[in-house]
């Protein structure tokens, strides 16, 4: 179970353990940055669902022109880079819990920073073609 | 707490979803052909179903995600707290979902 869960076992609330770790207090976490990204995915939910509604029911041209526009391509690429990082530190704690092998857990966890990072690749390539206009 | 293991779960789904997104995505830059191919997947049983799934997967892992920020701050520990709090990410993941498949089918529908 996750460390947020289970306050019992400190005293110390989870933002209270990573407070002062910014700016070279010794780092940051994997724990502040999963915050980090989810905090800007809820910042970036509405416009991204007013984004899917645009596009709802229209053929690829007018999906281009959509997608291809300055403002809401920006928006895409700031949320699949948000969630690509978010997934791939949320999926490394899922694997850290379950899989208690030690090769099965190192060929997971590069599976997994694969996956994330084939994802985000693949989707900000398509993002930036529809942009230039090629 | 049972809600944790959802939070989880959709979080595990949202991942594997994002296949989806990249078909969509490279599909729209790839042409007219590979985009109508994914429309006729989303607009298939199957697909709609996967879809609809996809959008409750993020509305309740949002709200739940949410929920662990309040805990994050050093908020809600208290029992009857943390009940609030998860009946609050449970009901609403539903009705935002709901909410927002009747935008999308006034919308889309109307195209
Ligand atoms: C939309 C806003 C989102 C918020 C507010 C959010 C919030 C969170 C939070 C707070 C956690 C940590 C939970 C814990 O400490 O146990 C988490 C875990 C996770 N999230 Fe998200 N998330 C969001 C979107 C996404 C998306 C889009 C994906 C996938 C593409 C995703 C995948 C995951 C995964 C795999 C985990 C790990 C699950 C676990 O450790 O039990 N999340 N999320
Ligand atoms: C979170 C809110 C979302 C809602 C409410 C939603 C709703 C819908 C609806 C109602 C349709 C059918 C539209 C039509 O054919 O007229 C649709 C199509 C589609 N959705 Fe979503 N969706 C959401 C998120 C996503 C996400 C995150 C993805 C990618 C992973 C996605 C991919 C698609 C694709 C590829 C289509 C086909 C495009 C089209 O038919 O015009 N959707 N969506």
């Amino acid at each position: 179970m996750s460390t947020a869960d289970t306050p019992k076992r400190s005293m110390r609330t989870p933002l209270g353990r990573v407070r002062n770790l910014g700016a070279a207090h010794s780092g940051t976490s994997d724990f502040w940055r999963q915050r980090l990204t989810a905090v800007a995915m809820v910042l970036l939910m509405i416009p991204v669902l007013v984004i899917i509604m645009m596009l709802l029911g229209r053929n690829q041209a007018g999906a281009k022109q959509i997608l291809g526009s300055l403002p809401v391509a920006i928006i895409m690429l700031l949320f699949i880079i948000a969630s690509a990082w978010h997934m791939k530190i949320g999926m490394q704690v899922v694997i850290e819990d379950y899989v208690h092998n030690e090769k099965l857990k190192l060929v997971s966890i590069m599976a997994n920073n694969f996956f994330s990072i084939a994802v985000a690749l693949a989707s900000i390539y398509a993002i930036l073609q529809l942009s230039s206009g090629v | 707490m049972a809600l944790s293991i959802v939070h989880r779960a959709t979080g595990i789904a949202l991942y594997v979803g994002t296949l989806l997104l990249v078909w969509w995505l490279v599909a729209a830059a790839s042409g007219p052909a590979a985009y109508a191919n994914v429309q006729a997947f989303t607009g298939s049983i199957i697909g709609r179903l996967i879809v609809f799934g996809y959008t409750w997967a993020l509305m309740h892992h949002m709200l739940s995600g949410i929920r662990h920020f309040v805990w994050d701050l050093g908020y809600g520990f208290k029992a009857n707290e943390r009940e609030a709090l998860t009946w609050g990410a449970a009901i609403g993941g539903i009705v935002l979902t709901v909410l927002i498949w009747i935008i999308a089918y006034m919308i889309g529908g109307g195209r």
